[in-house]
């Protein structure tokens, strides 16, 4: 006995007919746009990107809504609408990437790395200083922000979700109410607060102590929404074993909630990489790589940017794209870190 | 293993038989419960749990008696979960939760001023309804999580584990893969290892909270041959809503069940006499299937 085996075919997939009829009214699309921003006073690029999109999902709209009826009108209509969506968050963070890599890259030079601006200004040649002192003090920053921010604000959430006490919504209130706290506001603060009486110095903790303020309560937000995922039922678990709160909370509660919680600082890293109102306001902005937070001007990659561009001519403008550019491949280089030690599995 | 059996059934003979239960246990000889050194018994008097105003679970008194397992039963809701939640002092966990009453654990009780509530958990274990290995842990570091948790300190842990796993009966499922996550074994293979890591801390009592609701048959039946096993050395209480497995596993069954108001415990006796000649005509009703 044979047994017969059909060849593997994709009904689904659409036909060519389909696909023609798809093609039509991308086509359609294409010479409404130009119709209209030939006939109407409707021009520039921006017209025909937008006519275009506009013409598209109608045309799209309609077409199937003659031939399949109204369900599949607003199927289509709909379908264009998440679509256009799509590329329109899509086109402006790819325009961004590409401009700062074109601007950036004539800039970047290996003396960039090597060299702080401390015998140079921004106007003289590029071969001329770097960004040392910028990257170091970017980097010095964050990681004071960091040490500062996480255990407060990992803490924050702890409470908030294990601990539950009697403060729970007044704290939460504040979190959430701290989160829109606009960073000139935190800048100020600690000018106030600490600069002035305390300190009367520029230093960059002065800077690292605005940017955890701006740091804590998008850490202890995201942390709280990924500590309230991990079930109960472990903590019972913990408990039922034997393990007390604390216990319980470090060794099954926290590690459970692992990559959740890098990506809570991850989130925090962003909020504060590239602040630089707090920054102008608090580390004096050093043109010298300074070691020592605690004391004398740092520099920082936006303070870079900031004042190179400021400074005006061709040389100046490039440096600061070139800052621009090492500031996206440092947060990148952060977050693709963090990343991977957060889903590293263990393997034995 | 059969040595070791026969001469704890020789202690059985001579121990002191504990009261109520005991006396109707002598009509059945498959195991008589003893107060052997391994095994403690555990005894609740006048239970009443609440949930805020609700209350939940009124006058529960039972003894459990060494090296036996206890199969609550009674339809949803009538406070059976709520009740062994009470006696590992589970219960306090749930916001606006209140109870009455003694669990007596070596005659004290668990409840007294003063008493460290992490020790209790280690003397009566839980493993609960939906297998919960931790995540982000291995099989291993599963099964010694409760030492960790607990702080205590042991000799040989790679003994402990193997001992562990062979009396949950995974050992030869597992042996081999000690080091992947527990997340990667099957549902049941989950729940036996969630019993083997309450093992770990050589629980007196071990609670069961519908250990099998959430598995295939094939794995119920593997838990119910480890619950066999366990209880040749500590006394068990199983929260079913199968009655043919408390009819397996169990020597005593407890009949639980609400009219609208807390849940009471209808009756208790040996198994055999609860599925064949019921006192109470609703645990008639209830075990015949005739509601529930």
């Amino acid at each position: 006995m044979t047994t017969f085996t059909p060849t593997p075919q994709k009904p689904w997939r659409a036909s060519k007919r389909e696909r023609g009829f798809d093609f039509a009214i991308l086509l359609g699309g294409f010479l409404a746009s130009y119709l209209l921003v030939a006939l109407t006073p409707m021009k520039g690029k921006l017209a025909y990107f937008a006519l275009f999109f506009i013409s598209y999902a109608l045309l799209a709209a309609l077409l199937k809504g003659l031939t399949r009826g109204s369900a599949a009108a607003k199927d289509a209509l709909v379908s264009s609408l998440v679509v256009v969506g799509a590329v329109v968050t899509v086109i402006p963070i790819g325009s961004i990437l590409l401009t700062v890599l074109q601007k950036g890259l004539p800039g970047i030079s290996f003396g960039l790395f090597t060299h702080d601006m401390a015998l140079a200004t921004p106007t003289d040649p590029l071969s001329n200083g770097g960004l040392l002192h910028a990257i170091t003090g970017t980097l010095t920053l964050v990681a004071l922000a960091l040490i500062m921010s996480v255990p407060i604000g990992i803490l924050t959430a702890l409470y908030l979700t294990e601990i539950k006490g009697r403060f729970t919504g007044p704290i939460r209130f504040l979190v959430q109410a701290m989160s829109g706290v606009p960073s000139i506001v935190a800048g100020l603060f600690i000018l106030s607060a600490v600069l002035y009486p305390i300190t009367k110095a520029y230093s960059g903790l002065m800077g690292a102590l605005s940017l955890t303020i701006l740091m804590i309560p998008t850490i202890a937000r995201t942390s709280e929404e990924v500590l309230n995922l991990i079930p109960n039922e472990l903590r019972e678990a913990g408990t039922a074993l034997g393990g007390t709160q604390w216990r319980t909370v470090a060794m099954i509660v926290l590690p459970a909630a692992k990559s959740g919680l890098i990506t809570a600082i991850i989130l925090g890293v962003a909020r504060i990489a590239g602040e630089t109102a707090p920054i102008l306001l608090l580390t004096g902005g050093g043109d010298k790589v300074n070691p020592n937070a605690f004391n004398g001007p740092m520099g920082s990659l936006p303070y870079y940017i900031w004042k190179s561009f400021n400074a005006g001519s061709p040389e100046a403008i490039t440096r600061a794209w070139a800052g621009l550019l090492v500031l996206l491949g440092i947060v990148l280089i952060l977050f693709t870190s963090a990343r991977f030690l957060g889903t590293r599995k263990i393997s034995r | 293993m059969t040595t070791s059996h026969e001469s704890e059934k020789a202690t059985m003979d001579t121990a002191v038989k504990p009261s109520s239960l005991a006396q109707v246990a002598n009509s059945q000889a498959a195991k008589t419960p003893s107060a052997s050194a391994e095994g403690t018994g555990l005894e609740t008097r006048g239970i009443h749990a609440w949930f805020g105003k609700h209350h939940a679970l009124a006058d529960i008194n039972l003894n459990f008696a060494a090296g036996t397992v206890t199969a609550l039963i009674g339809p949803s809701g009538c406070g059976k979960s709520t009740f062994i939640r009470t006696m590992n002092r589970m219960h306090e966990f749930i916001p606006g939760a209140a109870m009455a009453g003694e669990v007596l654990l070596d005659g004290k009780d668990v409840y007294a001023a003063g008493t460290d509530v992490t020790k209790i958990r280690l003397k009566i274990g839980m493993v609960f309804q939906k297998p919960n290995p931790f995540p982000s842990m291995t099989i291993g570091e599963n099964v010694l999580s409760g030492l960790k948790l607990a702080q205590l300190k042991v000799d040989n842990k790679d003994d402990l584990l193997q001992e562990c796993l062979e009396r949950a009966g995974l050992w030869s499922e597992v042996k081999d893969r000690l080091g992947a996550h527990g997340g990667s074994l099957s549902g049941g293979q989950q729940q036996r290892l969630c019993i083997a890591r309450s093992l770990a801390v050589r629980p007196k009592v071990l609670l069961m909270d519908e250990p099998c609701s959430a598995l295939d048959p094939g794995s119920t039946l593997r838990i119910e041959d480890t619950i066999r096993h366990l209880s040749e050395t500590m006394t068990i209480v199983i929260v079913t809503h199968n009655m043919q497995q408390a009819a397996r596993v169990s020597d005593y069954t407890a009949f639980f069940l609400s009219d609208g108001g807390p849940g009471q415990m209808i009756e208790v006796a040996p198994t055999s006499e609860i599925f064949s000649r019921p006192k109470d005509e609703r645990t008639e009703n209830y075990v015949t299937g005739r509601f529930g």
